[in-house]
């Protein structure tokens, strides 16, 4: 897919963001770092946490979004409730998570956005999350070498019963499926 | 909300609890029936739109949780869960759909589709808030049979039960989990990291750094001397049992440390036999935790 960039993209973002529940409040930013102190991935991120705000109002976005910043944040809130401004930093975040994996910021080794597109298919098919076939579509879609670093685990869990061979599935998908479908429709 | 008995909820297991973390639904139904907790399981619930579903689709996400919403609604009962994750995409949306009126708008739209509808009369309550503040300490002391002696323990809490809202207890050091370990014989023992963020589902995908940051968890608590983890979310949970042995390779320290769920430790000092505890299911030895019981 051809990735969306410049003017376009801005204007996507900002609308998002505003829609957010106290979004606006992006604009009350003072660059205090409070974000970036309180983070607990911020030392391997290309970008701390403050840093993606300023390089977001330098005009930036295309690499905010290629950034590894986005994908290392583990929705912990600790930035959110610590913010002076009030700014619901994780927030942004999953909207930048969002908007990259939308227009095209997103590849074989952005990992965690792998391991979201892979639960979203999962949970989309069956109404639950099987962790069986989250991690067997995750590792196809990355590196599927990788499983082996997970295989003693598997099989401890499997021996203890902690793996299910026959997940269930939600009976009334179908109407679960017309309700994220209207929800679709309208976004 | 009228209830039939003094403490009655719907019960939302949530996804990781039908399997990896079976053990925390098994010993929290146990501990809940011995306390006379009433928890009645959602009749075919789904999915609550967890962390991974809301970084690629934020309104569906909210439709995932409203459905559970509605469902649990027509049974007239609050909802209870144990799992942190689905504590926090539940009560977020139910709070939106509160305050937000085109989130409600959407939703009621998105619900009406499949045939269901949510008036958002009913809260959503984690399982460790309704043991402490619902029942409190007379209640759960009257229960305990079996107190622990000289048992150090550390709670964590992971991120999603305090943060964002903090309605529950403090964003950053609530203190929930220790009065009740306290209330069982335990020693709470203070731990700046109970609510550092374990890493989550960066385990899988970024290991160097989900090794790292449990590795800060597990050997800061061995160092102040604990015994064992009592834990309050299933992922945290996984994190801080399975990886302890490369823990203590990354971080050059002794990372090994019994994990239990709260609930575990709860219903060991319930007198509860530890089959009921599906104590069998920790990666972790936990006889040392079974021999602090008293007799």
């Amino acid at each position: 897919m051809e990735a969306v960039a410049g003017e376009k993209l801005k204007e996507i973002f900002l609308s998002n963001i505003y829609a957010i529940p106290d979004g606006e409040r992006i604009k009350e930013c003072q660059q205090c770092g409070t974000c970036s102190s309180s983070c607990p991935t911020a030392e391997w991120m290309d970008y701390s946490p403050r840093e993606i705000i300023a390089a977001l109002r330098a005009g930036l976005l295309e690499r905010v979004l290629g950034s590894n910043t986005v994908w290392l944040c583990s929705s912990c809130y600790s930035c959110t409730v610590r913010c002076p401004a009030g700014i619901k930093f994780t927030d942004v975040m999953y909207e930048l998570k969002r908007l990259g994996n939308k227009y095209g910021y997103v590849d074989r080794k952005t990992t965690t956005a792998q391991l979201a597109r892979a639960f979203v298919k999962t949970v989309d098919r069956s109404g639950i999350n099987a962790e069986g076939e989250l991690l067997a579509r995750y590792y196809l879609a990355t590196n599927p070498l990788r499983v082996f670093t997970q295989l003693w685990l598997g099989l401890r869990m499997l021996l203890k019963g902690r793996i299910p061979l026959f997940p269930h599935r939600v009976r009334g998908r179908k109407s679960l499926q017309k309700m994220t479908a209207e929800a679709k429709r309208e976004v | 909300m009228i209830a039939p008995s003094k403490h009655a909820y719907a019960y939302y297991p949530g996804c990781s609890l039908t399997s990896t973390n079976k053990a925390y639904d098994i010993s929290a139904r146990n501990v809940a029936r011995v306390l006379g907790i009433e928890m009645v399981e959602l009749e075919d619930w789904n999915c609550c739109g967890a962390t991974a579903y809301m970084a690629i689709r934020e309104q569906r996400s909210f439709v995932l949780s409203a459905r559970n919403l509605a469902l649990a609604e027509k049974e007239k009962l609050d909802l209870v869960t144990v799992c942190a994750g689905c504590y926090l995409s539940l009560h977020k949306t139910n709070k939106y759909f509160a305050q937000n009126v085109q989130m409600r708008r959407r939703l009621q739209r998105a619900l009406k589709a499949g045939g269901e509808e949510y008036n958002g009369t009913l809260q959503v309550r984690h399982f460790l808030d309704v043991v402490v503040k619902d029942l409190g300490e007379e209640e759960i002391k009257q229960h305990v049979v079996r107190p622990f002696e000289d048992l150090k323990v550390v709670p964590y809490y992971g991120c999603q039960i305090t943060r964002p809202f903090g309605e529950i207890d403090d964003t950053d050091f609530p203190q929930g989990m220790s009065r009740l370990l306290s209330w069982i014989g335990a020693e709470p023992l203070d731990f700046p990291l109970t609510t550092k963020c374990c890493g989550g589902m960066l385990m899988i995908t970024q290991p160097e750094t989900g090794i790292q940051l449990v590795g800060n968890i597990l050997s800061q608590a061995k160092k102040l001397g604990a015994q064992c983890i009592s834990t309050a979310c299933p992922l945290c949970q996984i994190n801080l049992e399975a990886y302890q042995a490369r823990a203590s390779r990354r971080t050059g320290k002794d990372c090994r440390i019994p994990v239990l769920y709260f609930t575990q430790l709860l219903g060991l000092s319930l007198g509860l036999d530890p089959k009921k505890l599906a104590l069998g299911d920790c990666l972790t030895p936990t006889a040392g935790v079974l021999a602090a019981r008293s007799a």
